[in-house]
């Protein structure tokens, strides 16, 4: 599988998410520069991974939505590849209007970092299709800015079109619904605050990140 | 008749923190009287933050070598063998005055002062961890500097993406007027790749990168320097502002460059930013520097020589390059969209002259500013010996399951999850165990490897007020115990040594007392001290802080799957006790907690003994035989027992018998003590081994039940014990409306 991460300046989870696509795919994926305008050919997935960035300033995922790369990642993204963004990437993709809804401030207010309980709301999807059968998941979250929000109307689409992939177990961010992960309605861009390329070792205390790869993989 | 500059008044020298004698010896090096800029770089090199005058001849007796040391101190940090041609570099330093000033920048700028003194040597930071001390959890201040510092230390290190894996958090009345904010940073680098402050030559040019200087943090190393009074919190001008973002493209361009080969030298700016940056690398090197200040990149507009030479704007390096590579920098730092500018070249005149709007304005000799600043052997006495005090010598509690309840819900072992999960401990995939997990040490992975490193941080402040030496001994005893708890082979340390005022002689006795038996514990346990920062003058109004000399440790685990933690403990598991256990109760935690006193000798640290327990330990934890280890510190055997109960979610039955009282058995602070867990054919085994080699090895207890117990009674349902430990610091921090 052919894959990219798309680095901008403050991301830092680039590293972990390009390792956790080589550990699964058997392949590095290209780092593309938040600066470059176009993509490299051929690609069956592009990841948007978590970090700060632009050091969230402004809005979390404003303006690296608006950089240079992202006219190539939408344009892609009308092809019908899969795009997954994990936390700063969910924000990105949200302020992109690539997925419905917006991430606010943690209703506790503090940055959270713990290992979330989650559930897979919908195992039909190309993320999501290798936990057929498992409900329970544990997978770390950390952010400061999770608070998953949309209109009453676009939650009912949403839900109704189950577009809705993960919920946490315990809600850690006043996110509605207990939305931790949604997909846009043609099923080929998804957004999570969980972070699953930290669960994909024994040693990470958990691998439970490892199936939304072994998904992708699967549907590539 | 004492001689000026035109414009300055012995009011001014005295404004810069410089006594008469000192400015005799300047006006003899200067052989004339120093203008208004050469006098601020007297003061901020000359600050006890920057010259360490009080400190320095007594910290020539830590040990700093050995086979695995590459780089002591006097760099930017320390720098280890872990094998396999790979380093590891660390260092521990202090930001206490202005975090108790200005709480969230403060903490935020310590965090991201640490992390640049390690990725200046050229090494990727990986971890990150602090030891707090606040004053009393009742104290009017204490929440909203917890709150503040917490956010700070997350709010940098999340953004700059390394993880937050450990620390301590203590509350104590003696810090009610100065909080200690200690950060240590590890970073991980090639062995042969490593960059230091020496190896400038002349004919060098000098390139300024990162943030444009500001005027924020004028005088800050002065004010660092001195004791607090009621006025302090007017200082909040001299506490600077942190940027991680900027800090993370600083890191990624700083590491981009260094692939390169154009480096001769680097520093970053610290305290006394552009100053003592440029001072040391020029001392270093035994040349000289020569600056435009015209061309130093500036936030605001009509900067004096004065502020800019004294900023201290975060996230700034000064690099030496090699002649004609400025280019090179040049790209790099564009592409991160970070400030870059040729500021300088380096000269053989051994001076530091400063060119500002074409005139000279400062012109000085840099051997005064740095090796030959000022050094003082300052008078010093040991404080009165204090008698040991056992168990016999306390009355015998009623209950020991509302003692042990106590001790566990107090505010230095109540659960500090409230804390910890503001912090990224995840960031980079690399954590194995963190502050969540039950693990005497932080264990993360040398990436791409089996390896991991096991880090910790560690103080008794108590003890080390009862008796800096052995106090002093204490520490660092109980930080290798703690690497050793997690199977690791303990390396090095480096220290963060938080004090009083030096100018009076019972707080130098108490930095000289624990200098000395950190020293002594370092020899003894093979474990040199590569990096260190002194912190004096943590006063206010006349009342010095508790000595706390915190330590931070590193450890190479060869495999990380040959590891311990205290938890994963299963019923009919046996718990056996390393160490022998007599009732030590001198300034234990019981005393404090249940008697509400303080007194007694520090518990005695016999070093051979701590060696052969701890290697035994290592080599049980090799073999595979233990299933959980914790060592045994504040609160004694059962406040061990209860964290391994409270991690594995099972309780435990405890048994003693003998003469020892009970309250002595189960919360004495005897050292060299570790608390095992393991099946019962490898226990048997164990007892086996310890008898063979003459180490003390007890069964004191059986996993099982849902209670800690004593002999079957004294029962603490693990239940109720879970739910006020976990309760404590959250009720603390979300009370409303009572101060």
């Amino acid at each position: 599988m052919k894959s990219a991460v798309i680095v901008f300046p403050g991301s830092n989870c680039d590293r972990d998410a390009h390792d956790a696509l080589k550990r699964v795919t058997g392949q590095a994926p290209a780092m593309v520069w938040h600066q470059d305008t176009t993509l490299p050919e051929g690609l069956d997935f592009i990841m948007i991974p978590g970090g700060f960035s632009y050091g969230d300033y402004l809005r979390c995922g404003a303006m690296a939505s608006r950089s240079a790369i992202m006219p190539a990642v939408i344009a892609h993204a009308a092809t019908g590849a899969p795009i997954l963004g994990v936390c700063n990437g969910f924000q990105i993709l949200a302020e992109s209007g690539l997925l419905p809804g917006a991430l606010m401030r943690n209703a506790g207010l503090n940055f959270v970092c713990e290992k979330a309980p989650l559930t897979v709301a919908n195992s039909n999807t190309r993320f999501t299709s290798a936990y057929a059968g498992r409900s329970d998941l544990t997978i770390p979250i950390a952010h400061h800015d999770g608070n998953y929000n949309a209109d009453e109307e676009t939650l009912e689409r949403i839900e109704g079109e189950g577009q809705i992939i993960f919920r946490y177990g315990r809600n850690p961010n006043g996110s509605v619904h207990d939305i931790a992960g949604v997909m846009n309605e043609n099923g080929n861009i998804m957004g999570m605050m969980p972070h699953p390329e930290r669960a994909v070792d024994v040693n990470h205390g958990g691998t439970d990140g490892l199936a939304l790869f072994e998904s992708l993989l699967g549907s590539a | 008749m004492t001689q000026y500059a035109e414009g300055i008044t012995a009011e001014i020298v005295k404004e810069h923190g410089l006594s008469d004698e000192e400015y005799a010896i300047i006006l003899d090096r200067m052989g004339r009287a120093p203008n208004m800029n050469e006098l601020g770089i007297f003061s901020v090199m000359w600050s006890e933050h920057c010259s360490y005058k009080s400190s320095r001849l007594h910290l020539g007796k830590f040990p700093t070598k050995g086979d695995k040391v590459i780089q002591g101190p006097g760099e930017n940090a320390g720098v280890i063998d872990i094998g396999d041609g790979q380093a590891c570099v660390f260092k521990m330093e202090s930001h206490n005055h202005p975090s108790y000033i200005e709480p969230y920048q403060g903490a935020a700028t310590g965090v991201g002062g640490i992390l640049r003194d390690v990725f200046t040597m050229g090494a990727r930071p990986i971890a990150a961890l602090n030891a707090l001390r606040f004053g009393a959890h009742d104290h009017p201040k204490t929440r909203q500097l917890v709150s503040g510092v917490v956010a700070g230390i997350g709010g940098y290190g999340n953004c700059v993406g390394v993880p937050t894996v450990g620390g301590e958090t203590n509350f104590h009345e003696g810090y009610d007027g100065n909080i200690l904010v200690n950060a240590m940073a590890v970073g991980l680098a090639d062995a042969d790749k490593i960059f230091y402050a020496r190896g400038a030559e002349a004919g060098q040019p000098i390139v300024y990168v990162g943030s444009k200087t500001g005027r924020d943090g004028i005088h800050g190393a002065t004010m660092a320097s001195a004791e607090f009074d009621d006025e302090s919190e007017e200082k909040r001008p001299t506490v600077q502002v942190g940027d991680p973002f900027v800090e993370k493209k600083l890191i990624e361009a700083c590491l981009e460059l260094m692939s390169t080969d154009a480096i001769a030298a680097i520093q970053d700016m610290g305290a006394a930013g552009l100053t003592s940056s440029a001072i040391e690398m020029a001392d270093k090197g035994g040349i000289g520097i020569e600056l435009n200040m015209d061309t130093v990149p500036q936030r605001e507009t009509n900067m004096t020589t004065y502020e800019m030479m004294l900023s201290e704007s975060q996230e700034r390096m000064l690099v030496i390059m090699k002649p004609g590579r400025e280019d090179v920098a040049m790209r790099i730092f564009k592409k991160w969209e970070l400030d870059v500018a040729v500021i300088g070249q380096t000269t053989d005149t051994g001076r530091m002259v400063l060119n500002h709007h074409g005139e000279v304005v400062c012109d000085m000799p840099i051997a005064p500013l740095a090796d030959d600043a000022p050094k003082y052997d300052r008078p010093h006495f040991a404080p009165e010996v204090r008698a040991q005090i056992s168990a016999k010598d306390v009355a015998k509690p009623a209950h020991m399951g509302n003692v042990l309840l106590s001790l566990m819900t107090s505010p230095n072992m109540a659960s500090k999850a409230w804390i910890w999960n503001q912090y990224d401990r995840h960031v980079m995939a690399d954590t194995a165990a963190s502050s969540e997990d039950p693990s005497d040490a932080a264990v993360v992975r040398v990436h791409g490897t089996d390896k991991a490193l096991a880090i910790t941080t560690d103080c008794t402040p108590r003890y080390c007020f009862a008796d800096p030496f052995e106090g002093g001994k204490q520490t660092v005893a109980e930080a290798w115990r703690n690497l050793t708890a997690t199977g690791a082979d303990p390396i090095a340390i480096t220290d963060c040594l938080n004090f009083g005022n030096p100018e009076r002689p019972e707080i130098m006795g108490q930095f000289v007392g624990c200098v000395e038996g950190m020293a002594e514990a370092c020899r003894a346990l093979d474990f040199p001290v590569v990096s260190g920062n002194v912190s004096l003058y943590n006063e206010t109004n006349g009342v010095a802080i508790p000595p706390t000399p915190a330590v931070g440790a590193v450890g190479l685990i060869p495999n990380i799957n040959q590891r311990a933690g205290f938890g994963g403990m299963k019923a009919g598991q046996i718990l056996l006790a390393v160490g022998d256990t007599r009732g030590v109760m001198g300034a234990s935690l019981y005393l404090r907690v249940i008697e509400e006193r303080e007194d007694g000798g520090s518990p005695p640290v016999d070093l051979a003994v701590e060696k052969v327990n701890g290697d035994f330990v290592r080599g049980q934890i090799r073999s595979g035989r233990v299933v959980a280890c914790h060592d045994i510190s504040d609160g004694g055997l059962a406040c061990a027992a209860a964290d391994m109960a409270l991690a594995s979610g099972i309780g435990i039955k405890l048994a003693h018998e003998g003469d020892l009282p009970m309250h002595g058995f189960l919360f004495g602070e005897d050292q060299a003590r570790y608390l095992i867990a393991a099946d019962k054919e490898d226990a048997v085994a164990m007892l086996q081994d310890a008898k063979a080699d003459d180490i003390p090895l007890m069964v004191v207890g059986l996993a099982g039940g849902d209670a800690i117990s004593v002999n079957g009674a004294h029962n603490l349902d693990l239940v109720k014990l879970r739910e006020a430990w976990e309760g404590w610091l959250p009720d603390l921090m979300n009370k409303v409306g009572e101060d």
